[in-house]
């Protein structure tokens, strides 16, 4: 029964598919984790949450009439300034503390914001519809829902115009030599303090564009914010950090694994598969570094 | 400053001793029977704790008004002493030690969902305090052999058994093909147990098994699969969120299947957040509005509707219904064992037999209750607006189901 896939070949073209726009949207989501990761070395637990309270404004948006598609506009920007506001009020006290501390903190975080979410909007399963239609392929047998197209688009423009930002734009410069070396630039006059909170800022805004994607592409809860930390978290480390055609991969092909998992273990397997994938991979990594006589940081 | 916060503190903690002391008197007091219940008032479950919890204060209402309870002559006030669970099973066992232990109740009425239930029932059990409760419905609270906890609805494995039966029938009597789409929480498995039961009896063969993740929010790569095979009926539960991604999947990728069954529609508010697309799904139900079980305090179906409404502002969900019957089967257990030892109430209540608004209850010996069936309804949509019709069992069914599904190219 498991092996469907042989019996349909076609089902190895869907899964691929869906694999890939599932992982563009992860890399999205994991590329915000690993920017602030590496600039602040502060692991975000709440990362789900952030991208939760995201999809709930372009949630909000529905609810008065608007598609919920201008979400990918409002939201980060709504979300920039809830990320500068966690940044003043927690994060900037634990943000040259031990890693133990910012993921306590974070994880406070977390709850708050699902607490906050319940309060706000209620425990109720929501989904915002986008009514964008669907693709069909090879005689309608592959489909491919028009959102979960829209929202890869968006997410490679995203990530684009991010690269740009970074590249060319002075905030930009200021942030990466800040992940190089924060004593380096503070020295020559970067206000690092003005550099995390902005780092902050966009990671939550990324969390904002791809909140919005979500509530187009699946259904919102206060509470299923878990999931999209910890596959971020996991294509960060197998990716690495400041990484980003790393991290669009591993994004990518996390998402064709997890699919193919589905079709070939079962789909009760398919979470445990990918962090099986995960200890290999750490275990791969613990091993090469041993045998050039360094170490997993 | 620091003196004034000490003895801020000080005076605190002395109020709370004295609300802990006199709460202590609670139990029956005066002319008032005091009922214990841990409901999720915030936390993941908090829409169904709030349905609960409007439940039983509607129907302790509409007893209190209507003369109460009458034990040995003496007519007697319902109250429930709430605490908040905070959706979390293992402060439900502590609320539940409380209530029992510092809070001196008696009586208990359930939390909402299997998991919190199956964290209470080890508790009530143990202190020998009787619990009626609304919204468990995990066959294996049924299997522990517990003397002490009663179960106004249905089972969880009868919730989709009627679809599979309905899928045959309409099949010509022959066996189908199933495919099953399970979140790996208790009271799906159970679900998925009835089926297989179902599928066993009816000799139809299950070509699609699926457990989802608990925190599933994508079922693409089931629904492949079925648009592969071709199944008769898919089953699909998943709570809330199950159902509402399985319709948003299914209308996004255009999967034709002659049979779609699924739990929680009503919880879920498919009907209104999915409008046409969730239209010809079928849906479990453990009571409808337009059922014709009558009772003396709530009147009919429609008349508990009503109430409910002119109340809350909103149409009762079956969570809410169940919770109210929960009360109707304590007074009548109470007025049967003419005592408040609760013993004598409890084997009162093991000899309920008795039709509500809500259905019959009566109880098997592991406290489920054998009385009452699941109801199906399909939702069914003039125009824009999609509304839930009974379709089965025939005796109540308010509308034909319809059978096949029109495929999506059609709608």
């Amino acid at each position: 029964m498991d092996l469907l896939i042989f019996e349909h070949p076609i089902l190895i073209v869907q899964a691929l598919m869906d694999g890939v726009l599932l992982g563009i949207l992860f890399a999205l989501i994991a590329y915000g984790m690993a920017l602030q990761w590496g600039v602040m070395n502060i692991i975000n637990i709440a990362q789900g949450e952030l991208v939760i309270m995201g999809g709930y404004v372009a949630y909000f948006l529905y609810m008065y009439g608007i598609h919920p598609a201008y979400g990918v506009i409002v939201s980060p920007i709504v979300m920039y300034f809830v990320g500068i506001g966690i940044y003043k009020l927690v994060i900037n006290k634990v943000v040259d503390k031990d890693l133990f501390t910012s993921i306590l903190a974070t994880f406070g975080i977390s709850i708050l914001m699902m607490q906050l979410m319940n309060f706000v909007f209620g425990a109720d399963v929501v989904v915002a519809q986008s009514n964008f239609g669907t693709t069909m392929l090879f005689d309608n047998s592959v489909t491919l829902p028009n959102s979960k197209i829209f929202a890869s688009a968006v997410s490679v423009l995203a990530a684009i115009v991010l690269v740009l930002y970074m590249k060319k734009s002075k905030l930009g410069r200021a942030i990466r030599a800040t992940a190089q070396n924060a004593r380096a630039a503070k020295i020559l006059g970067v206000d690092t303090e003005k550099v995390y909170a902005s780092t902050f800022g966009i990671n939550a805004a990324l969390c904002g564009v791809a909140g919005a994607l979500i509530a187009i592409t699946f259904t919102l809860h206060p509470y299923v914010g878990l999931p999209y930390t910890v596959r971020s978290f996991m294509i960060v480390i197998v990716a690495g950090l400041g990484n980003l055609p790393g991290v669009a991969l591993s994004g990518m092909g996390l998402g064709v694994f997890e699919e193919f998992a589905d079709y070939l273990l079962g789909t009760e397997f398919r979470i445990a598969a990918v962090f099986l994938l995960l200890v290999l991979i750490l275990v791969y990594r613990r091993f090469k570094l041993a045998r050039s006589r360094e170490y997993l940081k | 400053m620091k003196k004034l916060l000490n003895r801020l503190v000080a005076i605190f903690s002395i109020f709370s001793l004295l609300l802990g002391f006199s709460s202590a008197q609670a139990r029956v007091d005066g002319d008032v029977i005091t009922l214990g219940a841990a409901v999720s008032l915030t936390g993941k479950y908090s829409t169904n704790g709030e349905h609960t919890k409007n439940g039983y204060n509607l129907a302790v209402k509409r007893i209190n008004d209507m003369g109460g309870v009458k034990v040995g002559g003496k007519s007697y006030k319902f109250a429930v002493k709430y605490y908040d669970d905070e959706s979390n099973s293992k402060r439900a066992a502590q609320l539940a030690e409380r209530l029992i232990k510092q809070d001196g109740v008696k009586y208990m009425l359930g939390p909402y969902s299997s998991g919190l239930t199956k964290a209470m029932a080890p508790v009530t059990e143990e202190n020998k305090i009787p619990m009626v409760e609304a919204n468990g419905a995990s066959r294996s609270l049924f299997t522990k052999g517990y003397k002490y906890l009663f179960a106004v609805l249905s089972p969880a494995n009868q919730y989709l058994e009627v679809a599979i039966d309905l899928a045959v029938e309409k099949n010509g009597g022959k066996p189908v093909k199933i495919a099953m789409a399970f979140e790996q929480d208790a009271f799906s498995q159970d679900v998925r147990l009835g089926i297989l039961e179902a599928a066993k009896r009816t000799k139809s063969k299950i070509v699609i098994d699926d457990k989802l993740p608990k925190e599933l929010n994508d079922m693409a790569a089931t629904l492949a699969k079925v648009k592969a095979v071709k199944p008769d009926v898919l089953v699909v539960s998943g709570h809330s969120k199950g159902a509402l991604t399985a319709i948003r999947q299914i209308s996004e990728m255009k999967v034709d299947v002659k049979m779609l069954a699924m739990t929680h529609c009503d919880a879920s508010k498919l009907a209104k957040q999915h409008g046409k697309k969730a239209e010809y799904a079928l849906c479990a139900s453990q009571w409808h509005k337009s059922l014709s079980y009558k009772d003396n305090y709530f009147g009919s179906g429609l008349k508990y509707d009503k109430d409910f409404t002119a109340a809350y502002k909103y149409a009762p969900p079956y969570q809410a219904a169940e919770s109210s019957a929960a009360l109707l089967v304590y007074k009548d257990a109470f007025e049967r064992a003419n005592s408040f030892d609760t013993k004598k109430v409890r084997d009162a209540l093991a000899k309920t037999d008795m039709q509500t608004f809500y259905g019959n209850v009566k109880f098997g010996s592991g406290g489920q209750n054998t009385a009452k069936p699941m109801v199906l309804f399909q939702v069914r949509c003039t125009g824009d607006k999609c509304e839930n019709k009974v379709v089965a069992p025939t005796k109540w069914a308010s509308a034909k189901l319809v059978h096949p599904i029109p495929s999506w190219s059609k709608r």
